[in-house]
């Protein structure tokens, strides 16, 4: 028991010093490290390092796995054996790496072991004695995390929660520093200012904050707890029959009765309301640039969510109709346009835009009706492409401007190219566009689609029009990504090529499978994560594609129906497939047995 | 026996596109000969070109092939598996350059690096597949092939990010710049030494799936997954073997390719990854002999293509569009003739 202790351990070891040489080498810490997390002591850089070994001390100190299904929690000794052990050879790999980058210039190769890294990682002049102090300090942290094992659950949360918290707050600082200072302008007589001077130097957390901090939110959280408790206390009792068919219907797409708001509900929205109409002036207009961005986003994560989510159809082109959006936009309101410039107002070119945007739809949707879904994904790519080379060659360039791109495009009228003005368009279609492909999902139509992604003969069988119901997603899709592509034109006022590469799709993707497949909510919390934080963390923005892949992959292996999963689809992703052609190789995987302790602790 | 199904809309769509492709290739060829733009020799050029650019692709298509033999899954993220060899492999080239060995010991030097590259890309081929693809076996189909677009990305930026974004060039050597002629028509040496090296390759490939015991339970793993684990074959293995094939074939296309564009990138893998799907899917996805031959149709469609279709038509600098000849051709066979030209067809 103690030995496999030990084995997982220095395979974790392993694993996590690949990781951190990974991190070190691929350039994050370098890029990440001028972050402030806590200003003059930490840096992101040191933090993510931090960070893996954190992870690889808890689970080298987790329960072990014996047999099927049951697990068995580790003593004091071995946890804190193993945790030392696999953070030592995860700080041993690092300080490998001091040691050779202090001999030999890896730059030749590894263009980011430079000097950045090494002065990341060493805490000394020396290093050899740099890497020892990486020996330490890994296999510290590690014990540290694993340590939390043998704490009791009420007092293991309150203390990851405040670590958790405390990087948030020091993370998003240009957020909340903003709007701190924005508060402070309009009431000057509350503290909001002293508040952000308290919080913030240079970028990160001071000392104190930190401290306070860390003090603060275990408090909170315990409070909180017991609260929830004595509430729990009082409520514990059994579902009602009633209830329980209730949440089997739920899961069905059955229309639901309009349910009553609760007053408390009605005073949430109020608020959220009143925050969406002020946030320009709350924020400024740095942050109201970046909500525009992320409302673009959404509306382009709502359209493909349609496609995609509602019915089934991977779309990797998803650029084209943005791309398309924008050109209609851009030569029909540009006395730029190089051949045919009627120079219409924004909202006079909106209606032609939509029709662009349905027709496009249906020229896409067309050829590729009767497609299986992978190959349907890698078509849809190449009609993309086919468009963003179109748009950048000599050959349409007398018409689109090709490399030069169209330039001059004038804002929407009256609202003027001032983020703050333009937010409100923007926001009030993202509203609009929630709410249609809100309406479409509990409608006949999203229904059918429902029907015809889970299986499309069965769905054909009972007479739902397939044809029709894909070039309906196709078109609505369309649209919305047109509406976005539009937005986009006015917001950068000239259009280039150059905009519109594949990279526009995957962001779209990444965000609707982040957010959750086929959930609105999702989409909007995809879109302001994916988008807004790295507008906001520019240090993030070299890496955004890394950290999608990444996020892509983690997600489709670890959590494939997103972080505000659509029940239904929830149920589909995690439901194994029965096809002759899936390999079934570990059927004990997925049964989701209970886990069950053998052994007490110690 | 099928009935004759009623003519539909699509079905009307989809004849006036054929039609409408065709009379493009026909008139567009037409007036390219008929106007006598291109001199004969260029017309050898072209094609010689795109024979050896094809037989770039049809290495890499083996790769997406033999995958979807096995899996069924598409490898989006196979073009950065040829790209991380070609890329590492650099660094050899400039190293065995840097001490003057690369022209002096040609036959040392040489094999290192195709030998660095094969490494690097079968590495990062069974990495792939035991970290991202194996935990999803059984998900639903779509799921994997987000992770693979996911993997993609992934390895493009990793590789920006360790060997830095700027593309490099591989080193010239003088012994590979001249001409060699062959029955009176001198093809670039370059060129000639491509082609001949991809046919051995693919040689080794069919001698390997068909003469061999792993070979044998490749086919086995492909015909029925299930049975083949039955008479004793481990599965899990066929699997990382298909993919380190795979990914040797892709790490030798680099270098090959390379040798005919010198530089090396980050993202060089993407375009050529889809081309090679591209030319799977035109010879029959899961066919070997097919991806063979997809690829040398799409480099030759590649390269004479918009001389050929689009120069008639009096179309500005026709080589910028030469990427939507092959996705044109990815569209139309995937709707037109999704199981390529000797896969086997519907129904069968």
């Amino acid at each position: 028991m103690v030995a496999s202790a030990l084995r997982r351990a220095v395979t974790i070891g392993l694993v996590a010093g690949a990781a951190a040489l990974y991190v070190g080498l691929v350039g994050l810490v370098e890029a990440f490290q001028p972050r402030n997390i806590v200003t003059g002591y930490l840096g992101l850089g040191t933090v993510m390092l931090g960070i893996i070994a954190f992870v690889a001390g808890y689970r080298a100190g987790a329960p072990m796995r014996v047999g099927r299904g049951a697990v068995a929690p580790l003593g004091a000794g071995p946890i804190l054996a193993a945790s030392l052990l696999a953070g030592a050879i995860a700080g041993a790999m690092l300080g490998a790496l001091v040691v050779v980058m202090d001999a030999v210039n890896l730059q030749v190769m590894l263009v980011s072991a430079s000097a950045g890294l090494k002065d990341a990682l060493m805490f000394t002049d020396d290093a050899i004695s740099s890497a020892l102090v990486l020996v330490g300090l890994s296999a510290a942290i590690a014990v540290v995390a694993a340590a939390l094992h043998l704490l009791p659950e009420r007092i293991r949360r309150p203390i990851t929660w405040s670590l958790v918290t405390v990087l948030l707050i020091s993370m998003l600082e240009p957020i909340v520093r903003v709007m701190l200072v924005q508060l402070d302008a309009q009431w000057s007589f509350l503290p909001f200012g002293e508040l952000a001077n308290f919080l913030y130097l240079r970028g990160g957390l001071t000392l104190t904050a930190t401290i306070v901090l860390l003090v603060l939110v275990p408090i909170v959280i315990v409070g909180w707890a017991n609260r929830d408790r004595l509430r729990q206390r009082r409520e514990r009792r059994e579902p009602r029959d009633d209830e329980l068919i209730e949440d089997i219907a739920d899961t069905t797409t059955r229309p639901r009765e309009r349910r009553r708001l609760t007053t408390s509900q009605m005073i949430w929205w109020g608020l959220f309301g009143l925050f969406l109409v002020t946030a320009p002036f709350i924020l400024g207009v740095r942050l109201s640039e970046v909500i525009g961005t992320v409302g673009l986003f959404v509306l382009l994560g709502l359209g493909l969510n349609i496609v995609v989510g509602y019915a089934g159809l991977l779309d990797l082109g998803y650029v084209a109709f943005f791309a398309v959006g924008s050109y209609v936009t851009a030569v029909l309101t540009s006395p730029a346009s190089p051949a045919f410039a009627p120079e219409l107002s924004f909202w006079a070119a909106l209606p032609f835009v939509m029709v662009a945007a349905a027709l496009i739809g249906l020229m896409v949707g067309f050829p590729v009706l009767r497609l299986r879904g992978d190959y349907l994904a890698i078509v849809t790519l190449g009609l993309g492409e086919i468009a963003r080379i179109l748009f950048l060659s000599d050959w349409l360039a007398p018409w689109v401007g090709g490399a030069q791109g169209i330039l001059r495009i004038p804002p929407p009228e009256p609202i003027g190219r001032d983020p703050q003005q333009l937010y409100y368009p923007i926001v009030l279609f993202c509203i609009l566009a929630a709410i249609a492909a809100w309406s479409l999902a509990n409608s006949r139509v999203g229904r059918a689609w429902n029907a015809m992604r889970e299986d499309e003969e069965v769905a054909e069988a009972t007479g739902i029009n397939t044809t029709k119901y894909k070039l309906l997603a196709f078109a609505t899709g369309a649209a919305f990504g047109c509406i976005g592509g539009a937005f986009f034109a006015v917001k950068i006022g000239s259009v280039f090529p150059h905009s519109f590469d594949i990279e526009v799709s995957i962001n779209a993707l990444a965000i609707v499978i982040l957010g959750g497949i086929g959930s609105i909510p999702g989409v909007i919390l995809g879109a302001a994560v994916l988008v807004g934080l790295p507008e906001l963390l520019r240090e993030f923005a070299e890496y955004r594609l890394l950290i999608y892949g990444a996020l892509l992959v983690a997600m489709m292996i670890l959590r494939p129906e997103g972080l505000i999963p659509n029940r239904q689809r929830q149920a589909e992703l995690r439901e194994s497939e029965d096809d002759d052609d899936q390999y079934a190789s570990d059927a004990g995987a997925e049964t989701g047995e209970p886990v069950i302790t053998t052994g007490a602790a110690g | 026996m099928r009935l004759p199904e009623r003519f539909t809309l699509t079905d009307a769509i989809l004849w006036t596109i054929r039609i409408g492709v065709l009379t493009f290739v026909v008139i567009g060829s037409y007036l390219t000969v008929s106007q006598g733009l291109y001199a004969q020799s260029a017309w050898g050029s072209f094609i010689t070109a795109g024979i050896a650019l094809g037989s770039v692709y049809a290495l890499i298509a083996l790769g997406y092939t033999l995958v979807y033999g096995i899996l069924f899954m598409i490898n989006f993220a196979h073009g950065e598996v040829f790209m991380a060899g070609a890329f590492t492999a650099f660094f050899a080239a400039t190293a065995l350059n840097d001490i003057g060995m690369l022209e002096s010991n040609l036959f040392v030097s040489i094999p290192a690096i195709l030998l660095t590259a094969m490494v690097t890309s079968l590495i990062v081929a069974v990495l792939l597949e035991r970290i991202a693809y194996r935990p999803l076996r059984r998900a639903p189909r779509l799921v994997p092939l987000i992770t693979a677009i996911g993997a993609s990305l992934f390895l493009q930026y990793t590789f920006r990010g360790l060997y830095g974004a700027r593309p490099r060039s591989y080193p010239t050597l003088e012994i590979l710049a001249g001409d060699f002629v062959i029955l009176g028509m001198s093809i670039p040496r370059t060129r000639a030494i491509v082609i001949v090296a991809a046919v051995l390759l693919m040689v080794a490939l069919f001698w390997l799936v068909e003469r061999t015991r792993t070979g044998r339970s490749m086919r086995a793993v492909s015909e029925d997954k299930d049975v083949a684990a039955m008479m004793g074959i481990n599965v899990d293995r066929v699997i990382v073997q298909t993919f380190a094939i795979g990914g040797v074939l892709a790490g030798a296309a680099g270098i090959l390719y390379t040798l005919m564009f010198n530089q090396v990138s980050a993202h060089m893998g993407f375009l050529p990854g889809i081309k090679a799907f591209t030319a799977a899917v035109l010879g029959g996805i899961g066919n070997i002999a097919g991806a063979a031959l997809g690829g040398l149709m799409l480099g030759i469609l590649e390269a004479v293509g918009p001389y050929l279709l689009l120069a008639g038509f009096g179309v500005p600098s026709p080589t910028q569009l030469k990427d939507v000849i092959a996705f044109a051709v990815l569209v139309l066979v995937l709707v037109f003739r999704p199981n390529g030209i000797l896969g086997r067809q519907e129904g069968t």
